[in-house]
């Protein structure tokens, strides 16, 4: 195979990652209605935590992101 | 047409160099500046009348305060108190050099990885010393975890250590990435607009397609700007605890 098809197959490969940030950020969610819907008056303490959650699972997605940038434009 | 990526260059603004190193003052440091500048002066500015019943502004200073302290002390407790400062100010530059960043044609200075992992660094050695100076070698009990089993501890220890050393790395790739992903984003969709108007026919009406998602995405963008900086902070805070309290 040729370096340069490699190369953005890798890159491709690499996106595979967003498969468990879907999963993960669809269950930081799933979890955050269910639990204002338990119990509303904690509405204000849960949904910061879980748009903590929400950034941090994020980042896992742009991890995968720069690893295809790396992959692409400086290899 | 310029590429996504052209709005991260680092252009030498005035040339400067020391002992063989390069030390330019580039758009990078300049829009350093003007975040630090625009934050203390805004500090300043705003707190000026100190009045016991604030007005819009002084409302505004010390809701900010307010919000990072509560940060600080929900995460680190009393022990936190001295470190205040420190981690207001970063959280302040943090805020204002992502909105900055978010003006057209500005520069952002977190974007550019280095920036990001000198501030992470700094947290991670700062932190590791402050453990180290409380607690002495007792500090290092951090590593095995309460109550594990005795055959487990050597593997447990090993995953502690790298859990512990990679923290900077994702400390500093998460705002960073955040926001080279964001603006490359934004550039892209500019670029789409771009290339449909000068497509011609048909498609220099669909070319206000991508027009409105750049007004969506920039809200985004704001949203995730702000978000970076709380996160940024909150995790801060968390190493913190960590190094003060152990487990």
């Amino acid at each position: 195979m040729e370096a340069e098809a490699a190369k953005l197959l890798g890159a491709g490969i690499a996106m595979i990652a967003l498969a468990g940030v879907g999963i993960g950020m669809g269950n930081i969610f799933a979890s955050l209605i269910s639990s204002i819907a338990r119990n509303p008056s904690a509405r204000d303490e849960v949904f910061g935590i879980g748009i903590l959650g929400f950034a941090l699972t994020e980042a896992i997605a742009l991890f995968a992101l720069v690893i295809a940038l790396l992959l692409l434009f400086v290899f | 047409m310029h590429s996504p990526v052209e709005q991260f260059t680092i252009k030498a603004l005035y040339a400067l160099s020391l002992f063989g190193y390069d030390i330019s003052f580039t758009n990078s440091s300049l829009f350093m500046v003007f975040a630090v500048l625009l934050s203390s002066g805004f500090l300043f500015f705003a707190m000026r009348p100190a009045s016991i019943i604030p007005g819009r502004l002084q409302c505004l200073a010390e809701m900010m305060y307010e919000f990072v302290a509560n940060i600080l002390d929900s995460n680190v407790g009393k022990e936190g108190k001295p470190y205040f400062p420190f981690v207001f100010t970063l959280f302040l530059f943090i805020l204002f050099s992502n909105l900055l960043g978010l003006i057209p044609y500005s520069y952002t200075v977190t974007s550019q990885i280095i920036v990001t992992f000198a501030m992470a660094f700094t947290i991670f050695i700062g932190v590791t010393l402050i453990g180290l100076f409380k607690h002495g070698l007792h500090f290092f009990s951090f590593f095995v975890p309460p109550g594990a089993s005795k055959p487990l501890i050597p593997l447990l220890v090993l995953i502690e250590v790298i859990s512990y050393l990679i923290r900077p790395v994702s400390l500093s790739v998460r705002l960073f990435a955040n926001m080279l992903a964001g603006h490359t984003m934004l550039k892209v969709f500019a670029g789409l607009a771009v290339m449909m108007s000068g497509a011609g026919g048909i498609m220099v009406a669909g070319s206000a397609l991508p027009l409105i998602a750049i007004i969506g995405l920039t809200g985004l963008e704001l949203l995730v700007a702000l978000l970076q900086a709380y996160v940024f902070t909150i995790l801060t805070c968390m190493y913190l605890n960590d190094a003060l309290h152990l487990h």
